[in-house]
This record gives structure tokens, C-alpha cells and sequence, in this order.
């Protein structure tokens, strides 16, 4: 057993499947259980309810996402104790992967995972934290991991929370080629949904980024 | 140095006197009225801030004359409530003929709590009235991390308890109802990565008015509202890497909140500090020291820089003060 995340509410372990299911298969495939832990300082029914009704999203949003995109496989999902296991995606991470692909290649990766989203929302599901490191590349193909933060919904807003925190990500991880490689991903992403969309999520993006919470804007009172 | 610092965002006119050791007088007078009316809490702190003044001088045993700064706060507040507060600092400014500084309230809040503690850079979980914010320092400015989408979490607790008919602000009556509830309503409960909201709750608990005891709805309702706030607060500490939270604003006086912070501190092995409660909320001593450090940073302001700044976000601040 390896502990390979430690995050605010949940705790990643990677184990073997055979290990888990069908020892005397001998099935050479690696596991991630993620589970939700308790939280001392909550009420222990209100706890219970809050990591049992994350654990069922979660696993309703990778499932379901699977009818468009690529993401683990889940092989049991236990509410009382609120972990998913899940396939674990050996691949590569698409942070390191666009740092060391020539720039054509790198104009498809872009167009596919703006593709990629596009299907998502379109068919109302919000990822929730969209980066290059929740983003796998495995055999020719891009999967999507940790939904943890994700919901169905097909709000603009939320949409385009989705598309700023990529563009955010973009912005700090690989910013040499940031602007091309955004507007790739929103080519991709026009594919899907339309021109008129795209137009939408990316006045939303504008005002998200205009309300002061992620960027420095010349305070309007320093001006005086 | 010594510094005076005028704060007067809100309901309370604070007045304190600080140097670099230490505070040295920290007086203050709160508005209570059903709610804050900003005409009638200005005029409370116009009226008061003579008194309020005198007593803070009188306390730290110093003069007029031995004053080297003003400090005060320029936002974000209250418009009228703060010009009572700027009005004050320029008047002493320009009479005793020493320099002005307006500082950011919510970052003073930050800084008196780093001064009167053991915390040095800590993820704030800042829980006032109007204010509900998660801030840590990144990258040369205090980022919000997460924050309320719609009103403050002591706003909640003020409108609930207004509609159990108890006076403004109502925290210690909260406080003693809390500690009587027994049963848990379901209550909703709102967290979206790190931010939060409150308006669903406080509907959501008026509804039960009359149909479930006060005791258990305040309790259901304020123990969900402080689960959010830490919840997030978790989240900002995983995020940011830090590995002090530092809990300051009004509502830092509720004891189960400070428990809860507590646990879920210990529970990841990291610290959590709690200034005074009288440097926790908001007081003239934090505007006074903000404004000294400020000053020693080498930031001047000119009076015609003063204007007040109603909407002042923490993320706006220039950081002179740290490296």
C-alpha cells in the first residue's frame, strides 16, 4: 500500500486489482482508492452525509463523463466507509507531456482537450479543477481524473469558472507558448459547441477575471 | 515610534495607541441599533470619538504632542462611518503636523494578529460581520483564497438573532443558545470549492422559527455555517502549503468556532493561533500598528491621497511591509 495524495478531504492510496479482486487472476493492473476521511471538528451526521453525497457525485460524475471522454474505470464505490476504487491511469501527466512535444503536436493536444471539454459541458458536467495535471496521457489518448470538486450543471457561470482555471493553469505552468496553446483549446472547444458559445464562455471568462479576485486591476479609488 | 490609529469601518469607533513593542491603549465605543443604519452609526461615531479619544490617550499615558503617526482606516466600510474616522485623522494630521496613513482594515486585522501572536505566515480565516474572507500571502500581495459569495457570516448571525428578537450584535446570546442545542435540523450546507454562502442557511433556519426550539435551529444553523468556513479553511491551508491558520474578526469570539479550528488543525499537525479577542475585533490598535509598519516600510500619503475606499479589496493592497 503507497499513499500517493494527501489532499484537504480525502486521502489516495494505490494498491494492486489482484490485491483486491480475483487474486488467482493474477490481472496486472494498479488500483487508486480515494477516501473521503472523517472530519473531527464536523458533526458526525452531518460528516457522514457530507462524504457519502461527495463520494456518489463523485463517482456519478466519472461515470457519466465516460459516455463522452476518457476517465478511470471505477471498480467499487463503498458508502459507509466513502472510498471509490478506481483504475489507476499509468501515464503521463499532460503538464509534462506538452513541455517536450513539438509545437504541431502540441496544437492537437490543445484542440483535443478543448474537444474534450467542450463534450463535457455540453452535456452538463463541470469538472470543477481543470489543469494539465489532472489530465493523463495514455496510449494515444488524453484522460480526465479527479473529479473531486466537479457537479452537473449547465450554467454559464460554471462553465466558464471551468475554462478560467485552465486558462489560469495554462497561464502559470506553460506560459512560453500560453497564448497559443489557450486559443487551441478554445478552437477545439468551438468545434463542439458552437461559435456562439464559445463567444459566451469567453466574455464570462473576461468578467470572472475582471472581478478583482484573480488578477491585480488598477484599483478604480487609486486613480483619484 | 508612536502611532495612533482611528478605526471606524463599521459599528465601532476604536481609537489605539501603539509603538513597536507593544499596544499601548485600545478604546473603543460600538453603534447598537436594530442592525447598522449608516447615518445613525456615523453620527454615534462622531459624537463619541472625543471621549473615545481622551480615554486612549489618557490609558497609554501619552500626549498629543507625542504622537509621530495617524493612522486610520480607509476601507473597505461603511461610507459615512468611515469619513467620520478619515475626517478625525486629517484633522489630527494637519494640526499636530505629522504624518497620515490610511491602511486596508482587513489586512490590519491580519497583521495585529501576526504581531500578537506566534504566527508568521498563515492562511487568515478573517470571520466578521461583513467580512468572511480566507487570505494567505502569495506572491507579494494577501490573496483571497476563498471567500462568502453573498453576506458575512456575523451578518447571518445578527439577522437571525434579530428575528428571535435579540439586540444587535447578538454573538454572546448566539454563543449560550448554541451551547443549549441539542438536535440537528438539516440545514444546507454551501461550500464551492473555498468559497461559501450563507443566504440558503439563514432562509433555511427561519423557516424552522416556530416549529423546532431556538436552542437547536441556532446551533444546527451555526454549526453548519462554522463547518463550511473550516472546511474551506482546510482546503486553503492544503493548498497554499502553510501550516499555521491564524482566526481573527469579530466572530473569533465564538468558542465552538475556535474548537472546530482547533480540531481540524491538530487533525493535520498544524498550528492555530487566536490574538486577543479585543485585537480581534475590530479596534483602533490594529490601524494603529498597520499604519506604523506601513510608514516604516517608507509609504507616504498625501492628504489629498486620503479619500475613503468603500469597496477596498485585501487583494488590492500593496504589500509594502514584507519581503
Amino acid at each position: 500500500m503507497v499513499i500517493i495524495g494527501r489532499g484537504a478531504e480525502a486521502i489516495l492510496e494505490m494498491r494492486e486489482f489482484k490485491d483486491l479482486y480475483f487474486p488467482s487472476r493474477d490481472l496486472n493492473i494498479k488500483v487508486v482508492i480515494k477516501k473521503r476521511v472523517k472530519k473531527g471538528y464536523r458533526l458526525g451526521e452531518m460528516d457522514l452525509h457530507l462524504r457519502r453525497s461527495r463520494t456518489v457525485l463523485e463517482s456519478r460524475l466519472i461515470h457519466e463523463a465516460k459516455k463522452y471522454v476518457r476517465t478511470p474505470a471505477i471498480f467499487e464505490v463503498d458508502l459507509d466507509e466513502c472510498y471509490i476504487v478506481m483504475e489507476y491511469v499509468e501515464g503521463e501527466r499532460i503538464k509534462e507531456f506538452l513541455e517536450k512535444i513539438d509545437s504541431e503536436r502540441r496544437k492537437n493536444i490543445c484542440r483535443k482537450i478543448g474537444n474534450m471539454i467542450g463534450k463535457l459541458h455540453k452535456n452538463g458536467i463541470i469538472h470543477g479543477d481543470l489543469t494539465t495535471s489532472n489530465m493523463i496521457y495514455r496510449d494515444n489518448e488524453i484522460y480526465f481524473i479527479d473529479f473531486g470538486l466537479g457537479e452537473f450543471s449547465k450554467e454559464i457561470e460554471k462553465q466558464g469558472v471551468d475554462m478560467h482555471l485552465l486558462k489560469e493553469a495554462f497561464q502559470s505552468t506553460h506560459y512560453e507558448h500560453f497564448m497559443e496553446d489557450f486559443e487551441n483549446v478554445m478552437k477545439g472547444y468551438e468545434e463542439v459547441v458552437g461559435e456562439e458559445k464559445k463567444r459566451e464562455i469567453l466574455n464570462r471568462i473576461r468578467e470572472i477575471e475582471r472581478r478583482g479576485r484573480y488578477v491585480r486591476r488598477d484599483s478604480l479609488y487609486n486613480k483619484q | 515610534m508612536i502611532s495612533l490609529g482611528i478605526e471606524s469601518t463599521a459599528h465601532t469607533l476604536g481609537i489605539g495607541i501603539v509603538n513597536e513593542k507593544e499596544v499601548l491603549a485600545n478604546e473603543s465605543s460600538v453603534y447598537s441599533g436594530e442592525g447598522i443604519h449608516p447615518r445613525k452609526a456615523a453620527d454615534h461615531h462622531a459624537r463619541v470619538l472625543k471621549d473615545v479619544l481622551n480615554s486612549a490617550l489618557r490609558k497609554s499615558g501619552v500626549s498629543l504632542e507625542n504622537l509621530d503617526l495617524i493612522s486610520f482606516s480607509q476601507g473597505p466600510g461603511i461610507g459615512p462611518c468611515l469619513r467620520i474616522g478619515a475626517t478625525a485623522a486629517r484633522t489630527l494630521s494637519l494640526r499636530l503636523e505629522i504624518p497620515i496613513i490610511g491602511v486596508n482594515h482587513c489586512v490590519s486585522h491580519i497583521e495585529i494578529g501576526k504581531f500578537t501572536t506566534e504566527a508568521r505566515d498563515p492562511v487568515t480565516l478573517y470571520v466578521s460581520g461583513g467580512n468572511t474572507q480566507i487570505i494567505a500571502y502569495t506572491a507579494k500581495r494577501y490573496r483571497v483564497f476563498g471567500e462568502t459569495l453573498d453576506i458575512g457570516i456575523g451578518n447571518m448571525q445578527d439577522t437571525f438573532g434579530r428575528a428571535l428578537g435579540l439586540k444587535f450584535p447578538c454573538g454572546k446570546e448566539m454563543d449560550n443558545l448554541i451551547s443549549k442545542g441539542k438536535k440537528y435540523l438539516h440545514i444546507p450546507y454551501t461550500i464551492k470549492g473555498m468559497d461559501f454562502s450563507f443566504s440558503g442557511m439563514l432562509t433555511e433556519a427561519l423557516k424552522y422559527l416556530g416549529k423546532e426550539k431556538k436552542e437547536d435551529i441556532a446551533f444546527s444553523l451555526m454549526e453548519t455555517a462554522f463547518s463550511t468556513v473550516v472546511e474551506a479553511s482546510e482546503r486553503a491551508l492544503a493548498h497554499t502549503g502553510k501550516r499555521e491558520l491564524l482566526l481573527t474578526g469579530g466572530m473569533a469570539a465564538s468558542p465552538r468556532l475556535r474548537e472546530m479550528c482547533e480540531i481540524m488543525c491538530k487533525e493535520r499537525g498544524d498550528r492555530f493561533y487566536v490574538p486577543p479577542f479585543d485585537l480581534c475585533r475590530d479596534n483602533g490598535a490594529m490601524i494603529a500598528y498597520q499604519g506604523m509598519i506601513e510608514y516604516k516600510s517608507g509609504k507616504r500619503m498625501r492628504i489629498e491621497d486620503t479619500a475613503v475606499k468603500q469597496k477596498w479589496r485585501t487583494d488590492e493592497v500593496d504589500v509594502t511591509w514584507l519581503s
